[in-house]
């Protein structure tokens, strides 16, 4: 009877700091509630913007909300390596190469261009453009304001006289910078002669 | 005159190779058949040609107007016609095209109207004018720092919120092979002091330091008497500084000068300091003085391929070819033509480029005098490179982190502190091309973070976007159902004041309003089977909607008929 009566007063106090602790981690649940998604808005700075679609959500905001609750992280094509990289390391989860299902990853950027004499008004890529980056009104010609343009290609498809080519950004003396030198250099001298397949 | 001098940390003594181009006096070439001029020669924004294809010029005319403050003009070197407005290859390392005016010279040489600036304002001495007007004459006339960054000069000059203590005239010119700036001072040293005069006068700075390295005693000499002959204002002094690659840089020279550093992402207007290079203090001068744009600059023509090295006075815009053929060129194998001198320098993509505002050098060397680049091998850390930078930075480090693409940590180690001087290839043991890797990193960083801007203008646009659009279905969610409740309260409304006119009106004048009625209902049906058949024919997806519409008309109608059948029997009944 005394041995269950010393269980009894060491149980209380216990009981007392549990129920004590679960007061106040409640108190803090409601107090200190975080308003929104902030692992998203991390995602969301995380990925390009191009807002294209590749990876099935509309758009790189519902993306970012998809990967927090849960979906793979190597959907976004425009992103390509650098973003899956960037992700697994915000999340601390292992790198996967991307989907080829989503699309390939461009080697240069790209930027829609619409013919304008083929042109006919019809607004449909202007409904398209996810961040607005077309002008023009129905029944005149349309532009496409290439500083805007993320290059999503979501304006190709809706227009009715194909005329919007997606053309790449092309190198200009204002964006131009040094090439890194090329590495092959530095390779010790048998290993050269492997790589060239001279005799040793 | 007793000015304590200051050591710069590192910095490197390569051989020099000035002798070679300093045993003739500055020489003119002859006029070129055209010119190349491009509109962007100083660093920020291209000037803007107003002129256009079929003009006819005179020598010292403005052909492309400055674009705001971070920008200068460009004027006709020579009389000619403008024979076109396009791209081009200049003198830039990426060798890609940019927007040149090209003046094909008709060999008269024939001014325009260039009036100094005293006669241009009526008046004998700077001390009569604000400074606004100076330096608007000074960016007028195209100028820009001639020492090789090319930044406008009147924008240095603007005043700033910091006081300026100091004014630099920078004749060090440290690099091996280039001799420009020597040579004007041995030739003209009294448009050197006149311009450094100028320049102290609206810099409102209490001394003027005109700082050139030992190793030019011919030219410091020459300084110093003109310095006398003019009687100039005391303030200015001529300082000698010791011979050490790279004090001609502008923030070392700050150092040695006064013992402050330009702090990182600063300019050395931050610590009261200006700095302007000798040929740029010249150029002033004859601005201010004789009324001439900048529309010639001297540029060494060095290197063992070239037979007559030495200074040429050469119009901006004058084609490499013909550069390189009345100074002797020598054609190479591999062609190999440098822009500036051995260490900073690049190797020109293409030959026809023209010499702009800001090519201090030419330099053809033959492979023995300057090898092509060897093998690099690999960072055995020996810490040579740290030793010899002169900004004190990590460059083995900022190798590592290059060559990782670390572009974090490489800011972290300062790589935007890094001025491209060269010491640390020049010293590396193992020839790695440090410098290279350092533009490249730097380039993708700028990059990446022009990317980040973007990237973030397109998020606001798309969210801006998303918002507009909930916007607009909401409003028209609301004027849907304002619209609705309308409808409801005039039905009810006209429902009342039918029950009320059926109330009182004769059944005969019901009949003729119900007949009135459905001649209108007729018509609307006629209507809408109109446009029912014209979508059907045109195979429009709205033909659907429109035979709906066709049905709900049709059923209206029917619904009218039968309320009148049911009147007149009511009528026929009661009689």
């Amino acid at each position: 009877m005394s041995m269950l009566w010393i269980l009894l007063l060491a149980a209380i106090p216990l009981v007392i700091l549990a129920m004590f602790s679960g007061a106040l981690l409640g108190f803090a649940e409601v107090r200190f509630k975080v308003e929104g998604n902030p692992i998203a808005d991390q995602l969301n700075d995380i990925l390009p913007q191009t807002q294209c679609g590749q990876c099935g959500y509309p758009g790189c905001r519902p993306y970012a909300e998809a990967i927090a609750a849960g979906e793979k992280i190597n959907k976004c094509p425009p992103g390509g390596e650098s973003t899956i990289a960037a992700i697994a390391d915000l999340l601390g989860v292992e790198p996967e190469p991307l989907d080829a299902e989503h699309g390939v990853e461009d080697d240069v950027p790209l930027v829609a261009f619409i013919r304008e004499e083929e042109c006919i008004g019809c607004t449909k890529c202007i409904q398209a453009c996810p961040v607005d980056a077309i002008v023009g009104a129905a029944k005149q010609m349309h532009t496409v304001i290439s500083d805007e343009c993320t290059g999503c290609d979501l304006c190709v498809e809706p227009c009715p006289v194909d005329c919007i080519d997606m053309i790449p950004v092309e190198t200009t003396i204002n964006d131009w910078f040094w090439q890194a030198p090329s590495n092959n250099l530095e390779l010790i001298a048998t290993d050269r002669q492997t790589v060239t397949g001279e005799p040793s | 005159m007793n000015l304590t001098l200051h050591r710069f940390h590192g910095g490197i003594h390569p051989a020099q190779n000035k002798e070679q181009s300093t045993h003739q006096p500055i020489k003119s070439i002859p006029l070129p058949s055209q010119l190349i001029l491009p509109v962007r020669q100083h660093s920020g924004t291209p000037a803007k040609p107003i002129v256009s294809v079929g003009d006819s010029v005179l020598k010292g005319q403005v052909i492309a107007e400055a674009v705001g403050h971070r920008s200068v003009p460009i004027h006709a070197p020579s009389s000619g016609v403008v024979s076109a407005i396009e791209d081009r290859t200049t003198s830039h390392p990426s060798g890609l095209p940019e927007l040149c005016i090209i003046i094909d010279t008709d060999g008269l040489e024939q001014w325009c109207e260039h009036p100094n600036l005293f006669n241009k304002t009526d008046c004998q001495s700077l001390s009569d004018l604000p400074n606004e007007e100076i330096l608007e004459h000074i960016q007028n006339s195209g100028i820009a720092g001639l020492g090789g960054a090319g930044f406008p000069t009147a924008l240095k000059l603007y005043k700033t919120k910091h006081h300026t203590h100091t004014l630099i005239i920078n004749g060090a010119e440290c690099e091996p092979y280039i001799t420009a700036d020597d040579m004007l001072m041995r030739e003209r040293a009294d448009h050197v002091i006149q311009g450094a005069q100028i320049l102290l006068h609206l810099s409102e700075a209490k001394r003027c330091l005109i700082a050139v390295e030992d190793n030019k005693p011919e030219a410091i000499r020459a300084l110093h008497e003109s310095l006398q002959v003019l009687k100039v204002n005391p303030a200015i002094q001529i300082v000698s500084i010791p011979t050490v690659y790279p004090s001609g840089g502008e923030k070392q020279l700050i150092k040695i000068l006064t013992g402050e550093e330009v702090p990182t992402d600063g300019i050395p207007a931050d610590i009261g300091v200006i700095c302007q290079n000798v040929g740029t203090a010249a150029a002033v001068y004859r601005a201010v003085y004789f009324g001439e744009p900048l529309i010639s600059r001297i540029t060494t023509a060095t290197g063992d391929a070239i037979k007559q090295p030495g200074n040429y006075e050469v119009l901006i815009g004058t084609p490499l070819p013909h550069f390189l053929e009345h100074t002797g060129y020598i054609a190479q194998q591999p062609e190999r033509i440098i822009a500036g001198g051995s260490l900073m320098g690049f190797t020109l993509p293409e030959l026809n480029v023209p010499l702009i505002k800001t090519s201090n050098c030419i330099l053809a060397p033959t492979t023995s005098e300057l090898p092509l680049n060897d093998l690099a091998m690999e960072c055995i850390r020996c810490g040579q490179c740290v030793s010899a930078c002169p900004q004190g930075l990590l460059p083995h480090q900022l190798y590592w982190f290059s060559k990782a693409q670390d572009h974090e940590k490489a800011e972290q180690h300062n790589i935007f502190d890094c001025i491209e001087c060269g010491a640390c290839s020049f010293v590396c043991p193992s020839h790695i091309p440090l410098v290279q890797y350092y533009r490249h990193t730097k380039g993708e960083i700028r990059t990446e973070r022009l990317a980040q801007q973007k990237s973030e203008i397109a998020r606001q646009r798309y969210e801006n976007r998303n918002e507009r659009l909930a916007r607009i279905e909401a409003e028209r969610a609301a004027a849907r159902e304002a619209r609705a409740k309308a409808k409801a309260e005039a039905d009810a409304l006209r429902e009342k004041q039918e029950a009320e006119a059926a109330a009182t009106a004769s059944p005969d004048s019901q009949i003729e309003d119900l007949e009135r009625k459905i001649l209108a209902q007729q018509d609307r049906v006629t209507k809408a089977q109109k446009s029912h058949q014209a979508a059907q024919e045109a195979n429009l997806d709205t033909a659907d909607i429109l035979f709906k519409a066709v049905e709900k008309q049709q059923t209206k109608l029917q619904q009218l008929e039968q309320e009148l059948i049911a009147l007149r029997n009511n009528v026929t009944q009661e009689n």
